[in-house]
């Protein structure tokens, strides 16, 4: 089971009212390569993964979530009391007709979440080797949405998120090397 | 232990004569340190609590750089021509 | 009842985050170097700091975890804003 905690991982702070960066940071909420997708895809494929490497699966799946509510937070800080109007400048105007200011799980672009963009192969490499691709095309996701803001304290957590990817990729990466190891040979190079 | 390495990398594209936009003459990929390990050695020198909350890892070793005015611009210096 | 966030609660809630944070970094990577004694001794030391910077910050601010994890005094505290999102 899952306990949830009533705190953030990291603080999160924005500091103007900008709906177009919210608009953007939609992706990683209900994009590809988001957080939802990330969490959903580690602690789904956990179940068919060798013993030795579920803990990962599991730990790394639910920091996702923490990832998830710090995006959530970053949307809703930026969207809260924008008007009707300023939404509709940022493109938010169909949003705004389907959703209010609601959070909807969905891309930049959109497009609601899809089960498609997660992948469940049951071979460990295959689905570890997608992990690491996921984390790096996370990173690449969080480079250029730094790149669209000039707020930095919105920067900062974004680069703390971006961080975050590198660490997990690097984790799965030892997942393969755990899993492909030959008897009595040494790990570290 | 660890050789550095650089957080970047740059290569220029091609510039083809009828290219509408003014051309970017350089472009910057990013190459975190966790490209650079197989498998983290144990012992590794640690920031404080406070640091490792600050950059996202406990590693100094693992951590990576990124700078927007970098990679919008690696030709660095004079120009608008590295700007997207 | 609870406080309302001060300057207190942010600075013990940034404590909280920084131990708990180490301890992320320390379970990940545990997960996949389960006999570097080492960083259990450093997993294990920083788990007893996060359970009494926890508790401080319970005191005066109401419970961080759900389902029995964490005390309640009257009336019910857990239901009280500020949610993580709001401060
Ligand atoms: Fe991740």
């Amino acid at each position: 089971m899952w306990i949830y905690e009533k705190k953030l991982q990291y603080p999160v702070r924005v500091s103007k009212c900008d709906p177009r960066m919210a608009r953007f940071l939609i992706e990683q909420y209900g994009g590809a390569d988001g957080e939802l997708s990330a969490a959903l895809r580690y602690l789904n494929q956990r179940y068919s993964l060798p013993d030795k490497v579920i803990g990962l699966l599991t730990d790394i799946g639910t920091e996702e979530f923490a990832h998830l509510e710090m995006i959530a937070t970053m949307v809703y800080k930026l969207t809260k009391d924008a008007t009707p109007e300023q939404l509709e400048e940022a493109g938010l105007g169909p949003h705004y007709v389907n959703h209010d200011r609601a959070l909807f799980y969905e891309n930049a672009a959109g497009v609601p979440w899809t089960a498609s963009y997660i992948q469940a192969k049951g071979d460990p490499i295959a689905d570890l080797y997608e992990d690491i691709a996921a984390e790096e095309k996370a990173r690449a996701t969080y480079q250029w949405l730094i790149d669209m803001t000039d707020d930095v304290d919105l920067q900062d957590s974004l680069k703390f998120l971006r961080e975050r990817e590198i660490v997990h990729s690097l984790r799965f990466k030892e997942a393969v090397e755990i899993l492909k190891e030959e008897q009595g040979k040494k790990k570290f190079f | 232990m660890l050789l550095h390495h650089t957080p970047y990398k740059t290569y220029e594209p091609f510039i083809g004569p009828f290219d509408p936009c003014p051309p970017i003459k350089v472009k910057a990929y990013s190459t975190p340190p966790n490209l650079y390990i197989q498998f983290q050695p144990p012992g590794w020198e640690q920031f404080s609590p406070a640091e490792a909350l600050k950059r996202g890892t406990l590693w100094p070793a693992l951590y990576s750089p990124y700078d927007p005015k970098y990679m919008l611009n690696p030709g660095g210096m004079g120009g608008k021509e590295g700007k997207r | 009842m609870t406080k309302k966030p001060d300057e207190k609660y942010y600075k013990l809630l940034q404590e909280l985050q920084e131990l708990d944070f180490v301890l992320v970094e320390l379970t990940l990577y545990l997960d996949t170097h389960p006999n570097d004694l080492e960083a259990i001794k450093q997993f294990n030391q920083f788990a007893q700091k996060r359970q009494q910077k926890a508790r401080a910050f319970e005191l005066e601010y109401g419970p961080l975890l759900q389902f029995g994890h964490s005390f309640s005094r009257y009336p019910w505290e857990w239901k009280e804003a500020p949610w993580p999102w709001q401060v």
